[in-house]
């Protein structure tokens, strides 16, 4: 018994090995990068729920004590361009396909936390009522869209633009908080993808949920993000923030510090 | 509702009555779905067995309009297209509804 486990496992490593990810990715049947139910480990998905939990908690206490109730109707505009930005996939041509989030842009717009409540309420429709995402990964892909990649693109624009009131670096920084957030959200959904090989094995040897290790899951979703979902997402985040700045520049929370500044 | 609020609205459902490129455009390309997002038939087909797990937990949960798209699997395109923007619309409505329970929580004591 022992045995046979040891070689499929040795097979079906090989066999990963051997296969393209483009063949890989070919059979797939469902779309977006959102994680569905049984590929993660209850021992990977309740932790995140409960991390997720414990962020709306503060997402939705710092709204209540720093938004009031006229911003509601933006809370709403953000989630519902959320959810319709998910539904343009992209494709990569004989390939898989993927599409924006959102939550970059909104998280400038609007502040991470704010970003952290549209994007979930998002994610939780999606799961319940279009099976887009599992109902038990509703905490890991929240995590993944809808807290990390709010925040590291919220951070990553500030970075870039730092203090400076330069045009060129302002629309460099949209780009980038863009395009890192998303790269890292994938990341993040990857990393969890790669480790249930490691940490939910059956008796027989094999894996009980995702099959693939770190060394397939990380290259995967990076290079189908790097060289297009994220600049997708970085273009995306770049001309929104440009038609606001134009147009509605008292409305940017990302740029308030400075107005702030100039009175 | 302001002019700005009018505005946005208005582009959001502009996007969504454009949302059926979400589908033709992959179809036309020959691309599929997502990295890591198989079903259960999928993944048996590239490694030969479905983790005992996954197998368990796959269907836990039936959505009552799977992948945006009314009439499962085999829809026509046509159907998927109608569906798709029908998705998008119940979509907006849903986090419309949603999001006032919130604000309402949130917000009570404010008129």
């Amino acid at each position: 018994m022992r045995e046979t486990g040891v070689r499929q496992s040795v097979l079906f490593f090989l066999y990963t090995r051997g296969t393209k990810y483009m063949f890989m990715a070919q059979q797939a049947s469902v779309v977006g990068m959102h994680i569905p139910d049984g590929y993660l480990s209850p021992q990977t998905y309740i932790p995140l729920y409960g991390a997720s939990i414990a962020v709306w908690g503060i997402a939705l206490k710092k709204i209540k004590n720093e938004l009031s109730a006229k911003y509601v109707p933006y809370l709403a505009m953000a989630a519902a361009f959320s959810f319709l930005i998910q539904m343009f996939n992209i494709p990569v041509p004989g390939g898989t396909s993927g599409h924006a989030v959102g939550a970059g842009i909104i998280a400038l717009l609007l502040g991470p936390w704010t970003a952290v409540i549209a994007v979930s309420v998002v994610l939780i429709i999606q799961a319940f009522v279009f099976g887009d995402g599992g109902i038990t990964a509703i905490g890991a892909n929240c995590f993944n869209m809808a807290i990390v990649m709010p925040f590291v693109a919220y951070w990553t624009f500030n970075l870039i633009k730092g203090f400076s009131q330069n045009r060129v670096r302002i629309l460099a920084a949209a780009f980038l908080s863009g395009y890192v957030g998303l790269s890292a959200a994938a990341f993040s959904a990857a990393f969890m993808f790669g480790i249930q090989p490691v940490i939910a094995i059956g008796p027989d040897g094999m894996p009980l949920y995702a099959p693939y290790p770190l060394s397939i899951a990380i290259p995967a979703m990076a290079i189908e993000h790097l060289f297009l979902f994220s600049i997708v997402e970085g273009v995306m985040t770049l001309v929104l923030l440009k038609y606001f700045l134009k147009n509605e520049s008292t409305l940017v929370y990302a740029m308030r510090g400075d107005s702030r500044e100039e009175a | 509702m302001k002019r700005l609020e009018k505005k946005l609205w208005l582009w959001l459902f502009v996007m969504a009555l454009l949302s059926p490129l979400g589908i033709i455009l992959p179809g036309k390309f020959g691309a599929e779905g997502a990295w890591g997002e198989w079903g259960a038939d999928a993944l048996e087909k590239l490694l030969g067995y479905i983790p005992g797990g996954l197998k368990r937990t796959a269907d836990i949960w039936a959505a009552p309009i799977r992948n945006y798209t009314f009439g499962g699997e085999g829809a026509l395109i046509s159907t998927r297209i109608v569906s798709y923007i029908v998705s998008a619309f119940i979509g907006i409505v849903l986090v419309w509804v949603i999001v006032l329970i919130i604000s309402r929580l949130l917000f009570k004591h404010e008129k």
